[in-house]
């Protein structure tokens, strides 16, 4: 859906902000002792404004973590110009793509970070098969969108 | 403390997705098309977190409790389940077409393009309504 745009190889860019990500886990992990996936970060904060839902009792440090996300990508401007970015323009496959990672994380308990980096670090089977699960959905998606059906 | 300590946590993941590419969808829904404009940028961003988070949990889970909470809360479950391999095939799907996972949803919303703010709205109510539909699937 999103036309065919090149993107650079950057192993060394990419590596770093690994090791940031992973550096975030591990402080989660010292400081809350919690597994730092957004998804169950996001839903605790959540649970805070839905008042049918009982509220995470640690809903403070996930909210404050969520503000740390959004204004991350402002902090790196300042020193980078721009950020690079190309998001489709297609509301309504945008919207059916963010349900379906809404829904499917919450059934699933995690997303990329909650599986793929606390889980696979932890050497969990039920993170790989997860992990391998939605990398082979979203590596299909692709393809048929882009080689299929365009 | 939890709120300062929270928000640069939050802070380095953020960075940690920004200067990684992760943030781009461009850029990891190129990593997903093998066949196509492939970019494997992401493997490293995959790989460097694991490798990070791999040591770093070893040594700090020798400690008797975290710093700012009582108890370490890990996942118990170990079953590879249908809840847990349907809900990773939808977020795979949904993945594959915006290039979005939750985190970058949420670092992209700062730059508010218009597929983001289709998108993150979508995701929080995916959230919402995702809890009742696993609850039914475990029962």
């Amino acid at each position: 859906m999103l036309p065919s745009v090149i993107t650079e190889f950057t192993p060394w860019a990419s590596l770093l902000g690994g090791v940031l990500i992973g550096i975030s886990a591990v402080m989660v992990m010292v400081l809350f002792g919690r597994i730092a996936g957004i998804t169950g970060v996001t839903t605790g904060a959540l649970s805070l404004i839905i008042p049918s839902q009982t509220k995470a009792a640690d809903w403070d440090w996930r909210i404050a973590f969520i503000a740390g996300l959004i204004i991350a990508p402002l902090l790196v401007s300042l020193f980078t110009g721009d950020i690079q970015q190309t998001v489709s323009d297609n509301v309504l496959g945008m919207a059916l793509a963010g349900l379906l990672v809404g829904i499917g994380t919450t059934i699933g308990s995690g997303c990329t970070s909650g599986h793929g980096v606390c889980g696979l670090a932890r050497l969990s089977t039920r993170s790989l098969a997860a992990v391998a699960t939605f990398m082979l959905f979203a590596a299909a998606t692709v393809f048929l969108l882009r080689h299929v059906w365009s | 403390m939890r709120i300062i300590f929270g928000f640069l946590s939050g802070l380095v993941f953020g960075i940690g997705l920004v200067i990684s590419g992760m943030s781009n969808p461009a850029k990891v829904i190129n990593f997903l098309d093998v066949f196509g404009t492939w970019d494997p940028s992401l493997a490293f961003v995959m790989g460097g977190a694991t490798l990070v988070t791999f040591i770093g949990y070893r040594i700090v889970l020798q400690r008797d409790h975290p710093i700012l909470m009582t108890d370490f809360q890990l996942p118990l479950s170990t079953a590879v389940d249908k809840p847990l391999l349907m809900g990773a095939a939808l977020f795979g799907v949904g993945w594959g077409i915006g290039g979005f996972c939750p985190g970058p949803a949420w670092t992209a919303l700062p730059l508010m393009a218009t597929g983001t703010l289709a998108f993150l709205p979508a995701m929080l109510i995916g959230f919402l309504i995702g809890q009742p539909i696993k609850n039914m699937m475990t029962k």
